[in-house]
């Protein structure tokens, strides 16, 4: 069953003055449970935009968000509880990052939601341990820490409510490859212990093709695609028309296939490339285990 | 909800009211504002009021963006008028209760501010609306320089406003994305009780006046960058330049004062 659903969701902004925009266009998709689902698009197609309207942070100019089935507007009161199941971490989280030390600005919605001292400890230990962050750092002032380090401290922010939905607004903008790999890395692993669902927003395909079981690409406010991994990346021709660039090594292997050297699959991943091109390289007489 | 804070905000466009030189369009605001402020006759007022519904048809900016621009300011404004109503006592009495008396006088004052008010702040808005925020300093950084003679220090006066205008939409939007960020961990601003309210402004405010200070070093840094020294032996990219439909406009502005003026000689 769709844990998500949108339908007919258009969000315009600044309705009615020289500045109106529409940054989300009818958007009709549906999220099952426990999936891990890559956002993609170009810059300004609409992402953030549509991600907030998961948690009640916006509130569709038309149409319907539907969270376990129920349309979250269907009770504004209810908006609060629809932001614990439905977490969200912004862009650039560690700006928001307030508290005199990590433990208590872990703690900050855990305490919104009204839970106990111990149980609230438990989450921060554990999201702490999840996200990479050493119980040695936890009662340091977050502002003392690494720009990678503050990163992880704002999303174990949001981990800690438990959320249904785990929503990530480019967790990766602005940090180096090691630190990149690091928070990506953390999440997978995250997502593998809890099985929640998790929404990975990135206009970079290289951080999501190792690791989306589906991926939904924007496009000028429009809902471009939403479909397995596996079949997105067999559009990789047209996503390339639109824009957004295709991983690396799919490109080399787009590029083999014109020469005739047809693989008949998508490639997507290092590993699986190298896979491939063994065999290629074993059936045609090769030297196998190189 | 904080986008609806028009102050400094510019529209950009090519009507008459935007070309204006900026210098002349400060000067006219001022001479509107006493427009406003001479006579206290409702016939005077609308003088003014005409004066003010012409310069927005020319301005064509939608009147939905003045109607915005008095929004904020509207629960000071029926204070003001409430006030008003309740304790001018004199003038025929309406209706009476306790020490409360509703008079035709007091009727009267409360309208009349109420309109005077709200044209004082459209008439204002149009100014900014219209020009955007950098020829704005320039136009009082050039009618201000004689103060320069007496030693005030006229260009950095106008280049910290400049700076604050610019950074007003920056700030604004900042605040915004914050409040989101904490109320998708839980925090409540717009609902809950006053202390835990008041408890949630700390986890906005930390993280603005944080950022507001990290912009200001960053921006201290470009400038000294740049060798910015202060206004001494500066040139402009932009000048200013007047043109007759300048002093046109500013003799039809004068017009209108004296018209409003002798209007309210003769009605006393
Ligand atoms: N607060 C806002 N006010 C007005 N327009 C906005 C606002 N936020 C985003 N937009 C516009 O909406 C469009 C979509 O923006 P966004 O959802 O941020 O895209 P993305 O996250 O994919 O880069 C853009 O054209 C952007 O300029
Ligand atoms: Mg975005």
């Amino acid at each position: 069953m769709a844990i998500l659903e949108t339908q007919g969701l258009t969000y315009v902004y600044s309705e009615g003055s020289p500045f109106q925009k529409t940054a989300v266009d009818h958007v009709d998709l549906k999220i099952d449970e426990g999936e891990m689902v890559g956002v993609m698009g170009h810059t300004g197609s609409g992402k953030s935009t549509l991600i907030q309207h998961f948690n009640g942070l916006l509130k569709p100019t038309l149409g319907k968000v539907l969270l376990d089935g129920e349309d979250i507007w269907a009770d504004k009161k209810n908006i609060r509880d629809v932001r614990f199941k439905v977490g969200l971490v912004f862009q650039y989280p560690e700006y928001q990052i307030f508290e005199e030390t990590v433990f208590k600005d872990i703690a900050f919605g855990p305490k919104n939601m009204g839970l106990d001292e111990a149980e609230i400890r438990k989450r921060v230990l554990e999201t702490a341990h999840d996200i990479g962050l050493g119980e040695e750092l936890l009662e340091r002032s977050p502002f003392e820490l690494s720009g990678g380090q503050k990163r992880r401290v704002a999303i174990a922010g949001v981990m800690a409510m438990n959320p249904k939905v785990l929503i990530l607004d480019e967790p990766t903008a602005g940090l180096d490859p090691a630190g990149r790999d690091k928070i990506l890395g953390h999440i997978k692993a995250y997502h593998k212990r809890r099985k929640n669902t998790i929404l990975i927003v990135s206009h970079s395909m290289e951080d999501i093709a190792g690791f989306a079981d589906k991926i939904l690409v924007m496009n000028k406010a429009k809902l471009f695609c939403y479909d397995d991994t596996e079949k997105v990346f067999a559009r990789a021709e047209e996503i390339a028309d639109i824009g957004l660039d295709v991983p690396q090594i799919t490109k080399v292997f787009i590029g083999l296939k014109k020469q005739g050297l047809d693989f008949g699959k998508d490639v997507y991943t290092m590993e699986y490339a190298k896979k491939l091109l063994l065999k290629k390289l074993a059936e045609k007489g090769g030297t196998k285990n190189c | 909800m904080l986008r609806d804070i028009t102050i400094g905000q510019y529209f950009p466009g090519n009507s008459l009211i935007h070309r204006l030189d900026p210098r002349f369009k400060i000067v006219i605001t001022f001479i509107y504002i006493m427009m406003l402020f001479t006579g206290d006759h409702i016939v005077c007022l609308s003088v003014g009021a005409v004066f003010t519904a012409a310069a927005i048809i020319l301005s064509q900016i939608p009147f939905k963006m003045f109607v915005k621009s008095v929004k904020p300011l509207m629960p000071f404004l029926i204070l003001t008028a409430a006030l008003n109503l309740l304790f001018i006592s004199s003038g025929d009495v309406y209706f009476h209760w306790k020490f409360i008396k509703i008079t035709s006088e007091g009727i009267n004052v409360s309208v009349f501010m109420l309109i005077r008010i709200t044209l004082l702040i459209m008439g204002s808005s149009l100014l900014t609306y219209t020009t955007s925020p950098i020829t704005l300093t320039d136009a009082i950084e050039r009618l201000l320089s004689p103060l320069k003679k007496l030693k005030v220090p006229v260009h950095e006066l106008a280049m910290m406003m400049s700076i604050a205008l610019r950074f007003i939409p920056t700030l604004i939007e900042e605040t915004e994305k914050i409040m989101a960020a904490q109320k998708a961990r839980g925090a409540e601003i717009d609902s809950g009780s006053f202390m835990t309210r008041a408890k949630n402004m700390v986890a906005i405010l930390v993280p603005l006046f944080i950022s507001a200070f990290r912009r200001a070093d960053e921006l201290a840094t470009a400038m000294e960058c740049r060798c910015y020294r202060g206004g001494e032996g500066r040139t402009r990219l932009r000048q200013l330049c007047s043109a007759p439909r300048d002093y046109a406009a500013l003799a039809v502005t004068i017009l209108f004062y004296g018209g409003a003026a002798a209007l309210g000689i003769v009605l006393k």
